[in-house]
């Protein structure tokens, strides 16, 4: 499904991603750990294409096309999704009308019909009950004040609603009670399929208690230090990143 | 974080795409290049006015060589040379029709290109238009079925031979000809435009609408609308307007005056999508319009809404006068600016009756290098007790060459009055793009998106039937804009 090789990104003169090698084979779940700056963010970024970054080496396959030749919004038809470590306001534009014209705009893009509101209104009201979410959040401007569990639970949503090959889930943990990391582990596990990969970026063990990963991978100092199953994961969280540093430089 | 080059390209390739600037090939009933006195009687004459009305025309013109060019607008523009210009323009077939199947297929295949198809629309939508093709009123559908409401529905022109005493006693009213001189000069040389009288108590059974369309060259286009709603009627108007592209620059001067009886409401929107000139700034209309409403009764209601996407310069600031204790006024406005349009709009609410409100809600778009300022005056004499107003002028910007300038006058001589402005600017974020586009949006339709989302206080206030085209409009308006 995704295949980056040798991976290198500068943002402003300053290389971030060292050479990142990875490879996510259809229904896996990876999970990527890592101290804050060393490149988590960046690769979720440069995987959805994001302005900014200079790629200067290596390349990225999706699908089984050049991930990094292509628009953002054709890597989104193509089955990618971002779910934002810090999803952004759209004032006066309700979520409603934000996921009828992404769900309508994915759906041209692949050559199929546009869906009729009321279908739309059924998907969308489906989902949300699986969520836990209150209806009266779709009517108010897209993420505009929402609280941070909010934020997440709509990052959720608009996952279920456009239903990627690829999902990044960039920390979407943070700044979530105990409450709203499992309503989001649950939307999340209700999504796994056989055809449906995840790439879960976090700092923390906390969410992979809820999302059981097949995969987990070290991230330190732009490279990928390690690789395991989920016990990697909880020595992490036993031992911390010290020992994860690489190249013998200080954190 | 900064809009990359390649984005910039990417939105300026889409190019100019103004789908009204094409031009029907008629031909004219031209009166004599320039402007002087034989030409206004020259005017008056094709209308077979009554002498009282050339004699006003005459005053007024007296007047306009008298008066200086408004100065104190953000906006530039070289010297108008009033003599290089046609005054009068008419298709030669539009005169003296008796109804839709005489008119000129060119004329009514015009309307229709431009969404306006004057037979379907007489069929279907509940929609009563008065078509001012160039200088004159070529057709003004579903008369009978608003002469049986009582509403008086007709090109000004007829008004003035068949409502003498309406006409008189209103015209001129509201906007004195000495109010300044773009509406002195609409006075001397005025066309045609709309008349509407709604009697007392009736409810304006549809919605009224006037369709400018400029299409002559080097022609300019003064046209009046007036409009009287006695005690307790309602009506709701709305004005379209559009011109071809053309390399040079067109006036529309045009004077609105609106009379609100005792409990009276009168709903008046504007969709304006004069050509505004191409990416270098090169053609386009000089919009310099003088609207404005009196609240004459107690309770009498007016609201302007206005979604201004055309022109090269826009001077224009619908106003309300409360007269009436208890009057509302309303103004809800939509300026968006591309490439190089200039636009300096904005309200006045002048309160004078107690308990008198006024709400001003005004978005401002900038695009391109163009500069968009609001400009509003909130006046609150000494006996106007209990006066009300809100403000909110909010402006976005996107790209790094535009301007919005926000330019609030306040006087109040009454202290019991509450005036509140807010005001803000932000700008079309890296960010915001990036979301929409991740989730499979297109950059342009994530413009237009983020900008609709930015006007919905504003078009909500639109009448359903246009407000679906508003937001087409300012789709379009944007194509070319700075992503």
């Amino acid at each position: 499904m995704l295949n980056i090789e040798n991976l290198h990104v500068t943002v402003a003169g300053r290389e971030v991603l060292k050479g990142i090698n990875l490879s996510i084979e259809a229904g896996k779940v990876h999970a990527i750990m890592g101290p804050n700056g060393s490149g988590k963010s960046t690769l979720s970024y440069v995987l959805a294409g994001r302005e900014g970054y200079d790629i200067t080496g290596g390349k990225v396959a999706f699908m089984g096309q050049d991930l990094l030749q292509m628009a953002p919004e054709d890597r989104a038809s193509a089955g990618l999704f971002l779910a934002f470590q810090y999803p952004v306001e759209i004032p006066g534009v309700s979520t409603t009308t934000f996921l009828k014209t992404a769900i309508n705009a994915l759906r041209k893009k692949r050559g199929e019909k546009e869906l009729e509101p009321v279908q739309f209104l059924k998907l969308q009201k489906e989902k949300l009950t699986q969520l836990g979410m209150d209806p009266e959040m779709l009517k108010r401007g897209v993420n505009v004040g929402f609280s941070g569990g909010e934020k997440k639970r709509n990052e959720v949503l608009q996952m279920a609603m456009l239903e990627p090959k690829l999902a990044i889930l960039d920390e979407t943990d943070s700044g979530l009670d105990i409450d709203a990391l499992k309503t989001v582990a649950e939307g999340v596990n209700n999504l796994r399929s056989p055809t449906r990969s995840f790439l879960i970026i976090t700092h923390y063990q906390r969410l992979l208690n809820y999302i059981k990963p097949d995969v987990v991978h070290v991230l330190a100092r732009g490279k990928i230090q390690k690789t395991g199953g989920p016990e990697l994961a909880l020595l992490l969280e036993e031992q911390g990143y010290a020992g994860f540093y690489g190249d013998g430089e200080a954190a | 974080m900064p809009i990359s080059n390649e984005t910039l390209q990417t939105v300026q390739s889409l190019g100019q795409k103004y789908a009204a600037g094409f031009i029907t090939d008629i031909e004219s009933d031209l009166a004599p290049k320039g402007l002087n006195e034989e030409i206004v009687r020259f005017i008056s004459a094709k209308k077979g006015e009554p002498q009282w009305l050339l004699d006003l025309r005459l005053q007024a013109y007296r007047h306009w060589l008298t008066m200086p060019e408004p100065q104190w607008s953000k906006v530039s523009f070289p010297t108008i040379d009033y003599q290089d210009a046609f005054y009068y323009a008419a298709p030669k077939s539009a005169s003296k029709l008796k109804n839709l199947n005489e008119l000129d297929p060119k004329l009514l295949e015009t309307y229709k290109k431009l969404g306006i198809p004057l037979r379907e629309q007489e069929m279907l939508a509940g929609v009563a238009v008065d078509a001012v093709f160039d200088s004159v009123s070529i057709v003004t559908t579903f008369r009978e079925n608003l002469r049986k409401a009582g509403v008086i529905f007709c090109p000004i022109s007829e008004a003035v031979q068949k409502y003498p005493e309406l006409v008189k006693k209103y015209m001129g009213s509201v906007v004195p000809y000495t109010d300044n001189k773009h509406a002195c000069l609409n006075i001397a040389v005025f066309t045609d435009g709309t008349f509407v009288y709604i009697p007392e108590g009736v409810r304006c059974p549809m919605e009224l609408s006037t369709y400018f369309r400029i299409n002559e060259a080097k022609t300019g286009q003064f046209e009046r609308t007036l409009i009287v709603a006695e005690k307790g009627s309602y009506v709701s108007y709305l004005e379209g307007c559009s011109a071809p592209q053309r390399d040079e620059n067109q006036m529309h001067a045009a004077v609105v005056e609106l009379i609100a009886m005792d409990d009276a409401e009168i709903k008046y929107s504007t969709i304006q999508n004069w050509y505004p000139g191409d990416e270098e700034g090169k053609g386009g209309i000089y919009n310099f319009v003088t609207k404005r409403g009196i609240c004459k009764g107690a309770r009498s209601k007016i609201s302007w809404t206005q979604v201004e996407t055309g022109s090269a310069i826009t001077w224009k600031y619908p106003s309300c006068i409360l007269q009436g204790n208890d009057s509302i006024g309303e103004f809800y406005s939509v300026a968006l600016t591309n490439h190089y349009q200039q636009a300096d709009t904005g309200t006045k609410m002048i309160h004078l009756g107690k308990n008198t409100k006024s709400r001003i809600i005004s978005k401002g778009i900038s695009a391109g290098k163009s500069n968009n300022t609001y400009r509003g005056l909130v006046r609150v004499s000494s006996k106007a007790k209990q006066a009300r107003n809100y403000t909110q002028c909010d402006s976005l910007l996107i790209g790094k060459t535009c301007g919005a300038h926000t330019v609030p006058y306040i006087e109040n001589k009454n202290p019991t009055a509450i005036i509140e402005h807010e005001a803000s600017t932000s700008k079309i974020g890296a960010d915001q793009l990036f979301y929409c586009r991740q989730r499979g949006i297109s950059q342009e339709e994530a413009v237009t998106l983020i900008v609709n989302g930015f006007c919905r206080e504003v078009l909500q206030h639109l009448p359903m039937e246009f407000a679906v085209e508003a937001q087409k409009l300012v789709a379009i308006s944007l194509e070319g804009s700075v992503g």
